[in-house]
């Protein structure tokens, strides 16, 4: 549980340079800007590919979908490697970088679908341009949790390792590989999982799109779904619904368990674990005699090799301390261009924005309102009914065994693979999409809160516990004095990433093009799928913007205070 | 001594931490050389900076002012000769013993078949064939030190540091290791051609050393030096032993000042304030009592330490607040405790507390504080602007422990309240209700 804890932790706590916030948010609009002008010269009919309905299609289309997943997981680690280690050792990239990966987080990404899609296909033969939008939007999904979490294992190495590593005299590719990857594994695995299942998310929202007279497609599980919702037909959607729970489920058991096993001799714990992760895959490996066959006469003298090679091509320096200082000179020559291309855009940009008409920013205020609205709704019930059971899990080892690996299957099928489904049967319970968009965003969003209260409920310590029967407090008092103060950090921590998600999800879920009908209703997420299906750029950009301004608000004026005040009052020590 | 024979030498070496009017000396003005075929400890209270100059002798961290010269030559960067055997052992708990000695080898590009045999050697000598391929987590404490030393060796370093290696074992294994590294020093086992041990525990230092380099903090600086010319292995009873430890003793323990000394000043004025010992005031009174009912007044600081149960450098902190208080004075390493101290030792607990209270008073840092308190509006202060104005006196983190100090001193003589909510500090209005009788 421990693991799970420190994963959802990725949001930093001090409040960044309000300057820093800024930039970043003129970036975005500028890069808004410029892919809605590159969007005007694409094509301006697209026929995507047939989607076949046929059971039989579906592990080709299944194999698909998880390579284009590969594809935006590899570079999202690249990019997470990288960026982290900048970050962590260098000060002023430091100051300047973090505060922008945490406004990045708050970043609507399916707002950048159309735009990054059409820029794209202005520039590109149209399949490639889908396949290449698809990827980049799911490294947007994936990268930054990731990102998050490499830069937070880096700046907490203990210092008597890296002081060991500089006496010993370390390269930075030793160091790496015996220092810096292994602290950092079990983080980076437990985030990779994460994004993953971020990633399948908008994949199913990012394989069909329709703008105006462009259709695009991707051959896969995400287009499978959506064209067997939009003709209707349940058994299509069933095939392709459990072959997605399938694929997810294999992954779990082939790739992330055994992985997770491996990675158990990362913990820093100086001492055995009782109950150390377990995967019969991986004990399988371990058996077979082609793998150690392989480890011991491939793979180890391959490594052995390229250690001699890095060891000799590189000889250690001056270790790096983390936060150290700047030596590179285009820390001077990069923001001075950063600062003339953000001016020039931002003059751009904002003209841009005067062609919204005052009746629409209106709309963008009340939509703004209803959103959040929504999403406060889709959280309070996220709370209810997470809370206690959450807590009726944590705290009973018998019941956490069987509806642990449940919970788990379920909360990673992604909710956008199963909105079709629900909207048949919400839409005809509540007649519209205005209550059915929350209980969209809630299909998302609640499992980050469930799974933070089964960790805050099980990391109670047992002599409290005692402590609260001896005492024979009654039920109410014991949640008042112990569960509820006890979860407190982590049921912010939960609500700060469901909330983060419930915003980002509006756009799917307040406006739905299902079944030859668009349903829609008033909210900040539907303006930005109307303005997408319309073409409409300035509304986009607007409203995009006004999003990104909102969310980034609400996290400095309230998540961050919250998250201070659970760290400092609530903190089991 | 021939300048040849020099293996480390500082000179003029200063650390300076914060810029302006918040520059704190932790290192002043050392000059230390470190003979071939010497053992040289150094020993000093926790602060005093031996640690940051075990750091700048192995090129860590580069002094703010002054030069290392190692065999003649100034030192640019990590120290390729020397290395260091940490306190916490510093193993990569992913690696298994045969892997954590190998790594060491590996980064020097040493190809693996000679690697491997020399690690394998090593972890022979210190003991601990049998164990290669355990990971550190599934080895005592003692055995993860064996571990370090393997590592630390297998370099075949010229120079070996080692930053209180014994400090975080328990007794037993801590004494048996102690023997051990003795016996591969003496028996020229090793490549090593001089030790250099930073320590805070006495009996260890001249157990261990050639010669003693004694420091004393606020500034960090050397104040003393002491050659131990015992043949080893030294016989803990012998005389000679314990006249060495009770003289070390006296010069870490020093003299007690004039009053007017021993308290410092108060923030803000001309001179030093003081820092306040950090230590739990139920254990003053602890050695109070110990020294009180062991009928004679005047006891021998080294003796002291065995008696108690608790380390050198806590001894030491007691030892000082006792000063500052008027319970208890210090001269030629003997420790007596004053009238004052005897009463505080007698009393109730509500009267310990209007002694201490009154006590306490004296010293110019309550003084001052308790003045801004009665000032200010409401008799309270924000914890921040109390810390600001330390700040001045003291390094950031040094500041925030006299802070917590102060507030743990306060609330135990009923001067001060805190409340940790809201972070202010304030005056205790209502006076400590007494209850007749007790």
């Amino acid at each position: 549980m421990t693991t799970r804890r420190r994963l959802f932790e990725f949001i930093r706590p001090e409040r960044g340079p309000a300057l820093s916030d800024i930039v970043v948010i003129l970036a975005i609009g500028i890069l808004v800007y410029l892919g809605a002008r590159l969007a005007l010269n694409a094509p301006a009919v697209v026929r995507g590919p047939t989607i076949s309905l046929e059971p039989a299609v579906l592990p080709w289309y299944a194999l698909r979908s998880v390579i284009r997943m590969l594809a935006a997981y590899f570079l999202s680690l690249v990019f997470s490697l990288v960026y982290g280690y900048i970050a962590a050792y260098n000060r002023r990239a430091e100051r300047f970088m973090m505060p922008v990966l945490d406004v990045l987080q708050s970043v609507p990404i399916l707002s950048f679908l159309p735009v990054v899609l059409l820029s794209l296909s202005a520039i590109l033969p149209e399949r490639i341009a889908a396949e290449l939008a698809s990827i980049v939007l799911i490294f947007t999904s994936q990268a930054w949790n990731m990102t998050f979490n490499w830069y937070q294992s880096l700046t907490t190495i203990p210092n008597e390792l890296r002081e060991a590593s500089a006496i010993f005299r370390f390269n930075g590719w030793v160091r790496l590989k015996t220092l810096e990857l292994p602290f950092g594994a079990i983080g980076l695995i437990w985030n990779s999982m994460m994004s993953w299942a971020g990633g399948w998310f908008f994949l199913m929202a990012a394989e069909i799109f329709t703008v105006g007279q462009r259709d695009f497609r991707l051959p896969g599980l995400g287009a499978y779904l959506q064209e067997a919702a939009n003709q209707g037909n349940i058994t299509a959607i069933l095939w392709g619904v459990s072959t997605l729970v399938l694929v997810i489920v294999l992954l779990d058991q082939l790739v992330w368990r055994p992985l997770l096993v491996w990675a158990d001799k990362f913990k820093l714990e100086t001492v055995e674990s009782d109950f150390p992760p377990r995967s019969w895959f991986y004990d399988l490996l371990q058996n077979s005699r082609i793998w150690k066959w392989w480890s011991t006469h491939a793979w180890s003298p391959l490594v052995e090799q390229l250690d001699e090679r890095m060891v000799r091509a590189w000889p250690a320096e001056a270790p790096p301390t983390a936060g150290g200082r700047v030596r590179a000179w285009p820390f001077y020559l990069l923001p001075g261009i950063l600062i003339a291309g953000l001016a020039y855009g931002a003059f751009r940009a904002g003209e841009m924005l005067f062609m919204v008409p005052a009746a629409q920013w209106g709309a963008i205020g009340v939509g703004l309102l209803a959103t959040l609205l929504r999403v406060t709704i889709a959280l309070v019930i996220a709370l209810a009914w997470t809370v206690p059971v959450g807590v009726a899990i944590g705290t009973s080892p018998a019941v956490a065994n069987w509806v642990q690996p449940i919970v788990q299957i379920v909360a990673s099928v992604p909710a956008t693979a199963l909105f079709p489904v629900f909207l048949l049967f919400l839409t005809r319970i509540f007649g519209g999409l205005n209550v059915a968009s929350v209980f969209l965003m809630l299909m998302g969003t609640q499992w980050y809160v469930l799974f933070n209260i089964i960790a805050g409920a099980s990391a109670i310590p047992q002599d409290l516990k005692y402590t609260a029967s001896l005492l024979q407090l009654t039920s109410w008092e014991r949640w008042r004095l112990l569960i509820l103060p006890a979860l407190f950090p982590y049921l912010i921590t939960g609500a700060i990433t469901a909330s983060g998600g419930a915003w980002n999800a509006s756009i799917v879920a307040e406006h739905v093009e299902f079944g030859g009908r668009t349903l829609s209703t008033a909210g900040i997420g539907a303006l930005i799928a109307q303005a997408t299906a319309a073409g409409d750029y300035p509304l986009l950009l607007a409203a995009t913007l006004s999003m990104i301004v909102a969310v980034v608000f609400i996290n400095r004026v309230l998540w961050h205070r919250l998250y201070q005040v659970a760290q400092e009052r609530f903190r089991m020590e | 001594m021939v300048k040849d024979h020099v293996i480390v030498e500082l000179k003029h070496v200063y650390q300076m931490y914060g810029r302006g009017e918040r520059r704190f000396t932790a290192v002043q003005d050392v000059n230390l050389a470190v003979n071939e075929g010497e053992f040289v400890v150094l020993l000093g209270p926790s602060g005093c900076g031996k640690s940051t100059l075990l750091r700048i002798i192995t090129g860590l961290q580069s002094p703010s002012e002054g030069t290392v010269l190692y065999r003649g030559e100034p030192l640019r960067g990590v120290n390729p000769h020397a290395t260091i055997v940490f306190q916490t052992f510093a193993l990569f708990p992913w690696l298994t013993v045969l892997e954590n000695v190998e790594v060491a080898l590996k980064a020097k590009g040493v190809p693996a078949r000679i690697r491997v045999a020399r690690a394998l050697d090593w972890i022979d000598v210190v003991g601990l064939d049998g164990f290669e391929m355990a990971y550190s987590r599934e080895l005592s404490g003692g055995m993860r030190q064996k571990v370090g030393f393997a590592r630390a060796m297998a370099v075949e370093p010229e120079l070996l540091c080692l930053d209180e290696p014994f400090s975080a074992l328990d007794v037993l294994s801590a004494e048996s290791l102690r023997g051990e590294l003795l016996e591969l020093w003496t028996g020229g086992k090793i490549p090593t051609r001089a030790i250099l041990m930073v320590t805070h525990n006495i009996d260890e230092a001249v157990y261990l050393a050639d010669r003693i380099v004694v420091m004393d903090k606020n500034p960090g600086r050397i104040v003393n030096e002491l050659h131990v010319g015992l043949p080893h292995p030294r016989q803990r009873k012998s005389s000679e032993y314990l006249r060495i430890v009770d003289q070390v003793y006296g010069l870490l323990v020093g003299q007690t000042q004039p009053e007017a000394i021993e308290l410092g000043t108060a923030p803000g004025e001309p001179g030093r304030t003081r820092s306040l010992p950090a230590i739990r005031i139920g254990d003053l009174a602890g050695l109070l009592e110990h020294v009180t009912e062991s009928a004679k007044l005047s006891h021998d600081v080294y003796m002291l330490k065995d008696e108690l149960g608790i380390d050198d450098d806590y001894l030491f902190r007691l030892i000082d607040a006792a000063e500052m208080l008027g319970f208890g004075t210090v001269g030629q390493g003997d420790f007596s405790v004053t009238p004052l101290g005897e009463t505080f030792a007698a009393a109730s607990i509500l009267a310990r507390k209007e002694i201490f209270a009154t006590r306490i008073s004296r010293i110019p840092i309550f003084r001052w504080l308790l003045n801004l308190l009665k000032a200010a509006e409401n008799n309270e202060l924000e914890r921040e602007v109390i810390l600001r104005a330390l700040e001045l006196e003291f390094p950031p983190e040094e500041a925030e422990r006299q802070l917590d100090i102060i507030i743990e001193w306060g609330r135990y003589a009923e001067l001060l309240s805190y409340d940790d909510d809201r972070e202010v500090i304030f005056l205790e209005r209502a006076p400590a209700v007494k209850v007749p009788g007790y």
